[in-house]
Order: C-alpha cells, then structure tokens, then sequence
C-alpha cells in the first residue's frame, strides 16, 4: 500500500491538473461566447447570398449555365475539404468530424471513385495522414486568431483554381455544424456544383444588372468563399463549445479523484496511528 | 413624400446596419442608384465607392467594396464584400488602400485583371479627393 506521503504527493498533482483544466474551461467559455456572435452575426451575409443565387439560378438553367452551377456532369474525382480545428483536448470534436470524412472517402473510394482531400486545421490533416496521407493536396491552419475572410478566402481560392483547371468534378465540404452548446454534428455539404434549393413561386420578378449571367458568375465563385467561412465559424463556436464541455468533464473528474484519494489517505494515516497506539498500549501492558 | 426603404448593410463578417431611409443611393456597377420606396425589383453588382443614406435631410455614408445589392419595393439589401462606415474612414486607410491597389496593378497579370484594378483605383482616388 502506498505510504501517506506518497499519497499526498499524488493529491497535490491531481490539483493541479485540475486547475489547468478549470482555467482552460474558463477561457474556452469566454471564447465561446465571442465565436457564437461571429458565427451568428456571418449568417445574414451567407443566408442573402443564398437567396439571391436561389433566385438567379432559376432563371438560368441549360448549357448556358455557368460551371460552378451545373458541374461538369460526372462525379468521378471528387475532392473533399475537411475542416477541424487546430488544437486539441476538446472532447471527441476532432475525432466527429474526422470519423465522418473516413466514412465518406472511404465509400467513395469503394465506389471506384478518385479522392483528394484538403485538410484545414492541424488536427484532421493529423488524423487522417494516417490512412489517406498520400490523397492530402494541401493542408491549410486555421491559426491563434479567429476565422474571417482573410483565411477563407485563399482556400476557397485555390478550390476554384483547381476546378477551374478541371482537376475535379465535385467538391464537398466535411465540417462541424454548431446546433447548440451541447451538440455539434459533423456535416458534409456539397459545394461544387453549387447545391440550389428549389424556391416557391413567391419570389418577385427582378431586373438584372449587368445580367443574371455576369451576376451568377461573380456570385458563385464569391459564395465559396461565403460558406467556407460560415463553416469555419461555425466549426470554431462548435470547437469551444466542445472544448468547456470537455474540460468541465476532466474538472469534475479531478475532484471526484482527489476526494477518494484523501478519504484513503485518511484512512491510512488513521490506520497508522492505531497501529501505533496499540504498539504504545501493549509494551506498556507488559511493563 | 413620407414613405421610407429599409436597407440592409451586410458584410461577411457582421451586419453593419438595419435601418430605413428615405433614400438609399448605391454604386452600380453600371452606375449610381438613387433607390426609394417603391422602386421595381432589381439585382445589380456593385463597384467599390460610397453608400449614401439619406434620411430626414441628414447623410450618412459607407464606404463599399464590390459586391451586390438585391432591392425590392420596401427594402434595399447590400451584400459588400467590405464595408466600412464612412465615420471609420480616415486618410490613412484611404492611402494604404491605394498603395495596395497600386501593387495589385504592378502585379496584375491580364488585360482583364489590370482594368479591373485601374477602375477600382480611379474610385479610391475619387474617395480620397472627397476628403
């Protein structure tokens, strides 16, 4: 059995692992809140956005309809944006999100198809170079700050580029989709071609200028970028929403361990000090 | 006239401003429009230049940076790539823009691409000057 000493030495470490991980649920609290409104406040951009080409796209149908819309007409070589984060000890975010890209490559793979990736976020490149290490074209970081289009932006680029160049026929996009505090589920969302929502016929007849088709154009290319980054706000709310769960869990777990700990350590020293007692109490009988 | 447009103004990042107006004027890429209440339905690209909001004889002003505008017969919505309110503007935003722009010109490499700069400079200029 281990000595009191020994034990005590243990308790003072777990204390100060549960410490760490106070402070860490703390900050990740803090930085939820932020990462919520930012999330929050992208949304009527994108969700505009998403009006207006739902409109557009009625209109424009057929073998004038630009590329990013209509695709190529195959789905043989796909390419797929994972999207984690960069840090780690949130809970099972990464692993979700990393779980579902498997699954997915792995049934696209089954079905004879070509599959690229391209991770953003250290922790999916980290997990998936594993098993699919030679598919990753290119890993981007998400960084210390928050996402914003200056991050977006340069991925949703080289996207375009590599359709553009005719690289691929469809790409998706893997990433976290922030519900609630308590739930993020990994999602896949298609981003090339350009996934339209079939609109009611409430929609008010527009004028176009230039034209729907010059619009469309500058627009879709644009909503790349649009998605991408509600995606990476949404992945970052998602990422400390996961992270205080996670880190309130270990606290909690901390105490349950120091208090068994010290009733041991206790009963221990208790179980010493009788011991003595009795030693005392019998050499004095003897006398 | 007492009739007011209500008008969005959205970047990417964040809503700048609900609010309505008796006249909202944006830069088209085909040129200003002076939208009020009632105006026909019409989605239009916009070029960098000046949002002008004016209410109650009162301006207010935002500096935008391409994008589009969907306007219906009650409401204006822009949807900027950036946007800037025109009281968070100063000279040095201004020049730093510029110097950026002129790089891009250097560094542009199409017919097509240097126009698109040139023309997008030429607005900053015309900023800078309103100062």
């Amino acid at each position: 059995m281990a000595s009191v000493k020994e034990m005590r030495t243990r308790i003072a470490a777990v204390k100060s692992t549960q410490k760490i991980t106070k402070a860490l649920q703390m900050v990740a609290a803090a930085k939820l809140r932020r990462a919520q409104q930012q999330a929050e406040s992208a949304r009527p951009y994108a969700q505009g956005m998403a009006k207006v080409i739902n409109n557009l796209a009625a209109g424009v149908s057929g073998p004038s309809a630009p590329l990013l819309l209509a695709g190529t007409g195959k789905d043989q070589r796909q390419l797929v944006v994972v999207a984690t984060s960069d840090r780690g000890l949130a809970g099972g975010f990464n692993s979700g999100i990393v779980r579902l890209a498997r699954e997915r490559i792995k049934a696209l793979l089954d079905s004879g198809k070509d599959v690229k990736i391209i991770c953003v976020g250290r922790k999916g490149r980290d997990q998936l170079r594993r098993l699919y290490g030679n598919r990753i074209i290119e890993t981007f970081e998400v960084g210390p700050k928050a996402p914003s289009m200056v991050l977006a932006k340069p991925i949703a680029q080289k996207i375009l580029d590599l359709y553009v160049a005719g690289e691929f026929d469809v790409v998706t996009l893997i990433s976290s989709r922030f519900k609630s505090v308590v739930t993020q589920t990994p999602t896949v969302r298609q981003l090339i071609p350009a996934q339209v929502e079939a609109t009611g016929g409430t929609a008010p007849f527009y004028d176009y200028e230039p034209d729907e088709e010059s619009i469309l154009t500058a627009l879709l290319p644009q909503n790349i970028g649009v998605q991408l980054l509600a995606a990476l706000l949404d992945n970052q709310a998602g990422f400390f929403a996961a992270q205080m769960t996670a880190m309130d869990n270990a606290t909690r777990n901390a105490g349950d361990l120091i208090n068994a700990l010290t009733i041991k350590m206790n009963r221990t020293r208790q179980a010493q000090i009788t011991k003595e007692l009795i030693e005392i109490i019998s050499g004095a009988a003897a006398v | 006239m007492t009739d007011k447009i209500a008008f969005d103004i959205v970047s990417p990042e964040r809503l700048l401003i609900s609010d309505s107006a008796d006249m909202v004027t944006v830069p088209g890429t085909e040129g200003y429009m002076g939208v009020m209440a009632g105006h026909s339905p019409v989605v239009t690209t916009l070029r960098p230049g000046m949002i002008d909001i004016t209410n109650n004889g009162s301006d207010s002003r935002y500096f935008i940076r391409g994008g589009f505008a969907e306007i219906n017969a009650d409401k204006v919505t822009v949807l900027a790539e950036e946007a800037i309110p025109f009281s968070e503007l100063d000279l040095a935003v201004i020049d730093q823009r510029i110097k950026d722009v002129e790089e891009d010109l250097i560094a542009a490499k199409s017919d097509a691409e240097r126009s698109k700069v040139e023309a997008e400079l030429q607005e900053l200029r015309l900023v800078r000057a309103a100062f």
